[in-house]
């Protein structure tokens, strides 16, 4: 669990004036499930961005899967799966093409991209479905092909933004099934969330408020320090205290 | 009186070949909170567009505030408040603009129902020159419900409003939803979150366009038949493997820091197969179950009637 696949120091990100991500420091481990919270506009996203390589940071120094975010972005981006609620699969392609298209983008030979659609199709139980059009699928399926699909080429880590935003209780924990197997197979999971039950399901947890990291512990660790019965009420006692209306 | 009532309702799209509701009646009293509950495409948006005049039913009749939604659907819209699932306000108008647009469509002023939205819309008065399109996803809920409120509504309809919203927004969202039921506005309000579902007076769980149960969050918790186990050890994933392998398990799942557990055999008799499983730490009591236990057991008892993962 030791070696470090991303490392960020006092990683910062300003856009005029506004300092959207602030100093934020960490490391995640391989194969760790490391959750990421914090409030609407606390600076998750543009984080993640930077980690992803989509952005380049103003200051501060970061590596992700050993490559560097600021000279080696393209490098990072063919080593890491990302997956968001808002985008994923293409509607109007069906499920075994999308699998394709991300196989094909992702370098995949045509065998292996075969060999992966009979494994995701299997898996997910897609078979009478394959050839149907993605956008006729329940938002819950659609979020776990879209996971399965961001990992198809083995990544060694994976991006999650709200990977399970509105899907009911019982689809986010078939997806939370997916996650826990992805990481046990070794790739990291660098997930963000609004249900803090799933906190739970984490590894270690940062919580992010107005663009700094003011909690990084494991759950069991942060309830304790905070004195609380849930990560529900640590995440409260902090965001409350934002001073950054969310926007 | 009710302010909601469905009796049969029935929708079927592409040309009848889809059901996305099926035979559904219930009603809702006046100033009552009622919640919707269900998975993504158990049909409760069609329910919402059929109560809010956009979508007719194939079969059945339907009244909001006393007034029948195909004959009576232009005194309707006068009298209901929709937040739409999807933000639908004009993203290249200002804040105060799209308020200022549904205001005047039903006829009204900001200064003439200022009172219902103040709470709310102090909150956005400083970005009140903003473009809808520009802000922040709390931001836009709370923009959302100023728009649907501003003609002072009998009935309010919102379609999960709070998806995709953290978790300081979603609690003052819903002692917004507090005080406006105070004011005697009946709320329809659907949800994909179960904390807020207890928050409700009664909920309706619904499925492949059935209401499968309709109670106060109270009863709908008593009404679980089983006993509900609330385990921990220190590998939580071979926990889950171990105890989902059992043969006498019914259902085994992540429930925050916990793993919830229903099981045909007797407490001691787990815990023993568990110690010898070797799992260190263990913590093994019995629980009260949550809304969301009943609804994921609902849902698992449907899966499994359908041959599971729809083959």
């Amino acid at each position: 669990m030791n070696e470090t696949v991303i490392k960020a120091n006092k990683l910062t990100k300003r856009f005029g004036d506004f300092v959207a991500v602030d100093e934020i420091t960490f490391d995640v481990h391989k194969g760790e499930i490391f959750g990421f919270l914090g409030a609407n506009g606390a600076g998750k996203t543009t984080a993640m961005r930077m980690l992803c390589g989509l952005s380049i940071p103003t200051s501060g120094e970061a590596t992700v899967a050993g490559y560097d975010v600021f000279s080696q972005p393209e490098e990072i981006k063919k080593n890491i799966g990302y997956m968001s609620q808002k985008f994923s699969l293409y509607e109007d392609l069906t499920v075994l093409e999308n699998i394709e298209f991300y196989g094909g983008i992702y370098g995949l030979t045509n065998k292996e991209i075969k060999t992966k659609s009979e494994e995701l199709t299997d898996k997910l139980g897609l078979h009478k479905e394959a050839k149907k059009l993605v956008r006729s699928l329940p938002l819950g399926w659609k979020q776990k092909l879209s996971f399965l699909v961001a990992i198809v080429h083995q990544p060694k880590i994976v991006f999650l933004d709200e990977p399970t935003g509105g899907v009911d209780p019982y689809m986010r924990r078939e997806f939370w099934d997916l996650i826990y197997d992805a990481a046990d197979r070794g790739i990291t999971i660098f997930v963000t969330t609004h249900y803090l039950d799933e906190a739970e399901y984490c590894n270690r947890v940062t919580i992010m408020v107005d663009g700094k990291i003011e909690a990084l512990d494991s759950p069991s660790g942060l309830r304790e320090k905070f004195n609380v019965q849930s990560i529900d009420e640590v995440f409260y006692k902090l965001a409350r205290q934002a001073k950054r209306s969310a926007d | 009186m009710n302010a909601i009532t469905l009796n049969n309702i029935t929708k079927t799209y592409n040309k009848g070949t889809v059901l996305a509701v099926d035979d559904v009646s219930f009603s809702v009293e006046k100033g009552e909170l009622f919640g919707l509950i269900g998975p993504d495409g158990a049909g409760k948006s069609t329910i919402f567009r059929m109560l809010t005049t956009l979508l007719l039913p194939d079969k059945g009749t339907a009244t909001v505030g006393g007034y029948d939604i195909v004959k009576d659907y232009k005194t309707i819209r006068g009298i209901l408040g929709y937040m739409p699932g999807k933000f639908s306000l004009y993203q290249d108008l200002s804040v105060e603009e799209n308020l200022t647009f549904f205001a005047t469509v039903f006829n009204t002023t900001i200064e003439e129902n200022y009172d219902l939205i103040k709470d709310i819309y102090v909150q956005i008065e400083p970005f009140k020159d903003r473009r809808a399109g520009k802000l922040s996803g709390g931001m836009k809920q709370k923009l959302a419900l100023c728009c649907a409120l501003i003609h002072k509504p009998d009935v309010l309809f919102l379609d999960e409003p709070t998806t995709g919203v953290d978790v300081v927004s979603r609690k003052e969202f819903w002692e917004m939803l507090k005080r406006l039921k105070e004011q005697g506005i009946t709320i329809l309000v659907s949800t994909s979150y179960m904390d807020e579902a207890t928050l409700c007076d009664r909920i309706g769980l619904i499925l492949n366009g059935k209401v499968l149960s309709i109670a106060s969050p109270a009863d709908t918790i008593k009404a679980y038949p089983e006993k509900l186990y609330a385990v921990k050890a220190q590998n939580m994933y071979k926990l889950l493997n171990d105890l989902r392998s059992h043969e006498r398990t019914v259902n085994c799942y992540t429930f925050g820091e916990y793993l919830h557990l229903s099981i045909k055999e007797d407490g001691e008799t787990i815990k023993n197969y568990l110690t010898e499983a070797g799992h260190g730490e263990l913590v093994f009591k019995e629980t009260i179950p949550t809304v969301e236990d009943c609804f994921i057991r609902l849902l698992k008892t449907q899966n499994e009637r359908n041959g599971n993962k729809g083959e």
